[in-house]
């Protein structure tokens, strides 16, 4: 019998191995060839960048408003994009407006994609009862459109940026859960996560290396296209009085305190709506490529 | 054997003791229905199953679909639990002495898929390395492990240790498959139609393979196929399969010479055959295997067998010895002179000849 290892000692350093790129630089490289990709994700870049370095872009003051300078059209000198209802630079504040919209889109996204993970994954992985119980509650959570829901519990908690985005997590766990439980159930019997459990590994690294990796991108793709929902779903909370308060820019509550203006200035009324349209078509397509990007078997 | 990265189990009854033995092992599936999963049926996937796998041996497994092969072969690497039965592994019983972790120390397996047995996002290398990790072996010792095994099957570690499944072949996938199941020592190896999704000639290659790695290793191999030729090939004894049940279990040319039981006959019967004036336009068995669920009293076969009588409808036959051979049983009434079954005195007579 011989033995494997024996020679190990012997044979001195592995020769070099020729490496396969590894899967994350492989989904950036079809992501860079992608021109849908670079074209939307070139301007996302630049509302998201534009919207953190507000303070260095040598705008003007967002909440300085001025009683003579009230409705002026875009275009107008001094104010590139016109001013709002209370004489406000409209493209300041559409930019600093950016980041609490941006924010309220993408942390409460960001958060219900990692709890949504951990209870899908739970659930998928271990059935069952466990299944049964997560999976129940989530349901209840389906019994209601998600507006009426993050809604209900952004009025129960009360105004405020905090309680919306905990309201907009507690919106987006059930369906991010629900496509986790049904990713890593399907995972949960392919033969190699058999292999990995006969090879004796515990059920938290066979989860950890062998499902996690490849439940992980179909749900990571379904969350972003979450963002633009969270987005709207912020602005709409906004614009009901139950999110940011005024004089806080934020493009939700700016289109609510604009709608009065509707009628004198109808663009500029508009823009805070554009911003929104712009950036969840940018968030929905990029989402789009990067379900294709992370196909491994082309 | 000085310095094996990873120490096999040791062998512990000596040569004679069988490295399986399973008694009357049974594995129910539930069906359940209704909205509180109310237990309605169950599917008989595995019914009063028992035999034994010799030390360094290949135990062949053949039998339709949904025979309960697959299962039994899960069953033997504890994937899925038994309802009732003993499984002795080298004389641990599982469940008492015998650990789960301390079977998956002795056996291992190889699947029929040989993509979805493979985690898409590992590297070749880290696939063939996890389980020595996992049992304690250092990173660089584990990738080392996993490039002599590589080189082993035939696929160079320089060109193949750092890719990913899906830029294999299917071949080449099953190789892997191959060299993973070896990286943990197991002594004992299931090979679910682990050459059946090939084409022929790569077949012929990886059973060759397997061949020369049970030599080195000293493996035990069970090993379940549908291919009747590539079971003579490689097996030293085969078991057939029935709905749940074994039928017939013995040494391969003896089956070959003597079909005892009519569904055996009926299986070798169904090969094709490579003569032209040998043509078969009749098929020897009609119809579906019945519904394991509800499975037929009695003998299981009686229902498809060209030499049902009634009595074969309601006893249940036990395995007895072919031309008083112990090695070669098989459960027909045919061969009990007891039964009552009309033709058992001539079919005992001509199977003696």
């Amino acid at each position: 019998m011989a033995s494997i290892g024996t020679s190990i000692a012997a044979s001195g350093p592995p020769k070099a191995v020729v490496r396969s790129k590894g899967y994350w630089s492989g989904v950036g490289a079809r992501l860079r060839r992608d021109p849908v990709a670079l074209v939307f994700g070139t301007f996302l870049f630049a509302i998201i960048g534009a919207a953190i370095f507000a303070p260095y872009l040598g705008l003007q003051d967002p909440y300085a408003g001025s009683m003579v300078s009230r409705l002026k059209p875009v275009g107008t000198p001094g104010h590139l994009l016109g001013t709002d209802e209370l004489g406000r630079d409209m493209l300041a504040r559409l930019i600093y407006g950016g980041r609490l919209t941006l924010l309220l889109g993408l942390l409460p996204v960001l958060f219900a994609f990692m709890i949504g993970t951990v209870l899908g994954v739970l659930a998928g992985f271990v059935g069952g009862l466990v299944n049964a119980v997560i999976m129940r509650t989530v349901d209840v959570f389906f019994a209601f459109p998600s507006v009426l829901l993050a809604i209900a519990i952004s009025a129960a908690l009360g105004a405020g940026i905090i309680n919306s985005i905990v309201s907009l997590t507690l919106v987006f766990i059930p369906p991010i859960t629900r496509v986790a439980e049904s990713v890593t159930a399907s995972v949960r019997n392919l033969e190699y996560v058999d292999a990995a459990r006969i090879s004796g590994a515990s059920a938290f690294t066979v989860v950890r290396v062998h499902v996690l990796g490849n439940v992980v991108s179909p749900i990571f793709v379904y969350a972003t296209s979450l963002t633009s929902v969270s987005m709207i779903l912020a602005a709409g909370l906004s614009f009901l009085g139950l999110g940011v308060k005024p004089p806080e820019a934020e493009w939700g509550l700016m289109l609510n305190t604009l709608r009065s203006a509707i009628y004198i200035n109808p663009l500029i009324a508009a823009l805070p709506g554009v911003m929104i349209f712009i950036t969840s078509l940018c968030l929905n397509l990029l989402s789009d490529s990067l379900r294709t990007a992370m196909n491994i078997k082309d | 054997m000085a310095d094996t990265v990873v120490d096999p189990r040791p062998d512990r009854g000596g040569p004679a003791q069988p490295l399986v033995i399973a008694k009357s092992l049974k594995r129910h599936f539930t069906i359940s229905k209704g909205l509180f999963g109310m237990k309605a049926s169950a599917v008989r996937a595995v019914d009063d199953v028992s035999f034994t796998v010799e030390k360094g041996e290949t135990l062949g497994i053949v039998g339709e679909s949904g025979c309960g092969k697959s299962t039994t072969a899960r069953i033997l690497v504890g994937l899925t639990p038994i309802d009732s039965g003993d499984l002795i592994f080298d004389g641990e019983q599982l469940g008492g002495d015998l650990t789960l972790k301390d079977l998956w120390a002795g056996v291992q397996m190889v699947f029929q898929d040989s993509y979805a047995s493979l985690n898409p996002r590992l590297t070749i290398e880290d696939t063939i390395a996890f389980g020595p990790r996992m049992r304690g072996t250092s990173t660089d010792d584990a990738r080392a492990l996993a490039h002599e095994l590589l080189t082993r099957v035939g696929l160079a570690p320089e060109r193949f240790a750092g890719r990913y499944p899906h830029e294999l072949s299917g071949g080449q996938r099953q190789r892997v498959n191959i060299a993973r199941s070896l990286a943990i020592r197991p002594r004992l190896v299931i090979l679910d139609e682990a050459v059946s999704a090939l084409d022929k000639s790569v077949e012929a290659q990886v059973l060759n393979l397997l061949t020369d790695l049970k030599a080195e290793f000293g493996l035990t191999y069970v090993f379940i196929s549908h291919d009747l030729n590539v079971v003579r090939y490689i097996s030293d004894r085969i078991m057939v399969m029935y709905l749940g049940e074994v039928v017939e279990i013995g040494p391969v040319e003896k089956i070959w010479q003597r079909r005892a039981h009519p569904y055996t006959a009926a299986l070798f019967a169904a090969m094709p055959s490579m003569d032209p004036d040998d043509r078969t336009e009749v098929p020897p068995l009609a119809g579906d295997p019945p519904n394991p669920i509800d499975p037929p009293s009695g003998c299981r076969f009686h229902t498809r067998c060209a030499f049902a009588e009634p009595m074969c409808g309601t006893a249940r036959p036990t395995a007895m010895p072919v031309a008083g051979d112990a090695d070669h049983m098989a459960a027909c009434h045919m061969l009990d002179p007891a039964s009552g079954h009309s033709r058992a005195a001539a079919r005992i007579a001509e199977l003696a000849a």
